[in-house]
């Protein structure tokens, strides 16, 4: 689907586009996955988004509702809300290559 | 394991509300478990599901949850209601919670371990929202389409599955139709209490539904494949099998509309509630009889459906009206209703559920098939047979009489009915031809009729424009007549008779005449006595009068003589005459 090769994504530092990442990830009370999610997501946020992010911890188990305005199944879901389209990545954020994949960060050249 | 559940509890069912399934279930899907309901595209999945909450919600004062993975409820809610439910409407009313659970694999990235919550929490969310007891996942295999890590989604259906059983909802899962599996998924894995299948298929170009239990832990079920029906009022299913022969009979007798028909049946005419089958060839009559004991239904008020397989409903009114039936006036007040088809437009199931329909909805006294014979174009021998029976047994639990009629080929026995119903027919009318003299005529028998003493002989059939009669064949001097032959026989017979009773007369009439010539004689003798006696009297008289005459007289004559010597002694001795003469 998308032609990023993820040899390369490994050093190069990020394209800061000019609009702040708004993420959003859903989680479902303190589990060991959601705490997990939670960690990843930062630390590759702070690599590769060099601040221009913010992060917004939604607990369904607080707010069972909001679960049906962005379409969530899976649990732990990250929805990127901006920039758009809306982009989706469910699990535990553990493979990071993916990660970058689908929230389409692209390298930026040297 | 299983078996140590059932000891613990009877297993409590729920009921669905759908026309036949809480009978076939005995009692409808089990209490707090997740049913699976498989079946391949347009089998009626989705609507087996929503008429169950519907009915749930409207029926029962149970709320549910439909929760749907394809359609938009948007196009749901139009589906609902062409089939009559305000899907809008019950949701407003907090009735029905919807939720679209939509996944697009193309926004969706996977990495690493998830789990289901998400879905678990907005199921939970909506069964909450409404205090729901039933819910329905339609078609959650769509995760499978959405999610690619089939392993998670395994274990967490079978978590949402005890999920479910947890919350105590009934609920209703769908998949669709899998090459070996029933399902695509395997999903009849994780439901284990109750699986439903739904099958579309055609046979012949005519299409059926049918509905079969494939499994019902716990609970006996009949095990057949049951045809169902989907229109406007929603689903139906029809029980195939037989109901058992435990029905209630009645003792009331009805009018066959012939009475001279109803001389033979014991005077009384048929049982009410039996079943009736008259079969002939071709141009026998039957019709007319249909006809005429719809008539007499009606008369007596009663209700009274025809199901015509061979003539429009206008045809049979134009063609009864030639012998004298008025069928238009019995329609025209509600009592009479056709229901005409061809047989060949859907399959036999379908026909019998739509009798079902029918009858449930005109709830008649009387149901007539005419004929049952063309019922062969829409199947083999032995379902046509199977469908009579079970309508037979519906018809008979409702106690309405059933008429049928067959059209027996011209070859092989007049007796062999195509479909061997002969056993669950109560009274057997066979009407036949009597070729003879070179005319055909019909003639009418009863080859049998359970319960009752009737007449062995054969009648002829006549169709005159007053109805139907039936004329006593001439069997006379050793041989059978009919037709022409019997009415010059019965001619040559009259004109005997009409020439013995006119000798007969005519002797009457002379010992008449002698009797008044005597009379006549009688009475002249006497008047001629008559006459002679007032002579005598009359003599008598005279003589009489003389003798006074005479004596007067003879006293005058003394007196002229004077011989008398005093007047007194004249007197005295005229005193002593008086006396004498006295």
């Amino acid at each position: 689907m998308k032609a990023v090769s993820p040899k390369k994504g490994k050093k190069a530092k990020t394209c800061a586009i000019e609009e702040i990442w708004n993420l959003r990830l859903y989680v479902a009370g303190q589990t060991p996955k959601s705490i997990t999610a939670f960690a990843n997501l930062k630390k590759i946020c702070e690599e590769h988004l060099d601040g221009k992010f913010s992060i917004e911890v939604i607990d369904l188990l607080k707010n069972p509702k909001l679960a049906k305005g962005d379409q969530i199944v899976a649990l732990p879901t990250l929805v990127r809300k901006l920039p758009e389209p809306i982009k989706k990545i469910i699990g535990d954020l553990a493979d990071t290559e993916r990660v970058l994949v689908g929230l389409d960060i692209r390298p930026v050249q040297g | 394991m299983v078996k140590a559940k059932h000891d613990v509890d009877v297993l409590e069912k729920c009921l669905t509300g759908i026309k036949g399934l809480d009978e076939i279930t005995k009692g409808g899907l089990p209490k707090g478990r997740p049913t699976l309901i498989c079946g391949s595209a347009g089998s009626g999945k989705t609507l087996f599901a929503m008429e169950f909450l519907m009915r749930g919600a409207m029926d029962y004062g149970e709320p549910g949850v439909f929760m749907t993975f394809e359609e938009t409820p948007e196009d749901l809610a139009k589906n609902f209601i062409s089939l009559g439910f305000d899907l809008h409407d019950m949701m407003s009313r907090g009735l029905i919670a919807m939720d679209h659970v939509y996944i697009d694999r193309s926004e969706i990235e996977e990495t690493g371990e998830y789990d289901l919550e998400g879905l678990f929490i907005r199921l939970g969310n909506a069964i909450d929202s409404i205090g729901a007891k039933r819910v329905v996942l339609d078609t959650i295999e769509a995760l499978f389409s959405g999610l690619s890590n089939a392993a998670i989604l395994r274990a967490e259906l079978r978590r949402l599955f005890h999920w479910l059983k947890e919350r105590g909802v009934t609920a209703i899962v769908t998949g669709e139709r899998g090459d070996k599996l029933l399902t695509r998924y395997g999903l009849e894995e994780y439901v284990a209490d109750c699986v439903i299948l739904l099958d579309f298929r055609i046979d012949e170009q005519i299409s059926t539904r049918r509905l079969r239990i494939v499994k019902y832990r716990g609970s006996s079920h009949g095990s057949d494949e049951y045809p169902f029906l989907i229109d406007e009022a929603g689903l139906s299913i029809l029980p195939i099998t037989s109901l058992g022969l435990d029905y209630p009979v009645s003792k009331g007798r009805i009018a066959t509309g012939i009475p001279k028909l109803d001389t033979m049946l014991d005077g009384k005419g048929f049982y009410r509630g039996s079943t009736i089958l008259v079969s002939g060839t071709a141009g026998t009559g039957k019709t007319s009889m249909s006809a005429t004991f719809a008539d007499a239904a009606c008369r007596r008020g009663e209700r009274c459906l025809y199901c015509a397989f061979e003539e429009s409903p206008s045809q049979i009114i134009r063609n009864m009206g030639s012998i004298g039936i008025d069928l238009a006036q019995w329609v025209k007040k509600g009592l009479l209703k056709f229901h005409s088809a061809r047989p060949s437009l859907y399959g036999l199931e379908m026909h019998l559920l739509t009798f079902h329909k029918e009858i449930d909805n005109f709830n008649p006294q009387v149901f007539i098939i005419d004929p049952i014979s063309n019922l062969n174009a829409a199947g083999t021998e032995s379902e046509v047979k199977s469908i009579l029976t079970r309508l037979i047994d519906h018809l008979k639990m409702k106690n309405i009489s059933t008429f049928l009629t067959d059209l027996t080929r011209f070859t092989g026995s007049l007796e062999h009915t195509s479909e061997e119903i002969s056993s669950l027919i109560d009274t057997w009318l066979l009407l036949r031809d009597i070729e003879l003299n070179g005319e055909r005529n019909r003639g009418l028998y009863i080859l049998k009729s359970r319960g009752m003493a009737h007449s062995n002989q054969i009648q002829e059939f006549l169709l005159t424009n007053q109805g139907i009669d039936l004329i006593d064949i001439y069997t006379g001097s050793g041989e059978i007549l009919t037709g022409s032959a019997r009415a010059a026989q019965d001619a040559g017979e009259k004109a005997s008779e009409l020439v013995r009773r006119r000798e007969v007369d005519r002797r009457i009439r002379e010992q008449e005449r002698k009797r008044n010539a005597l009379e006549t004689r009688i009475a002249a003798l006497r008047a001629e006595f008559e006459v002679e006696t007032q002579e005598v009297h009359l003599m008598a008289d005279e003589e009489q009068k003389r003798q006074v005459v005479l004596a007067e007289d003879r006293l005058e004559m003394a007196h002229l003589r004077k011989g008398n010597p005093s007047s007194p002694q004249a007197k005295r001795s005229k005193k002593k005459r008086e006396g004498s003469v006295k």
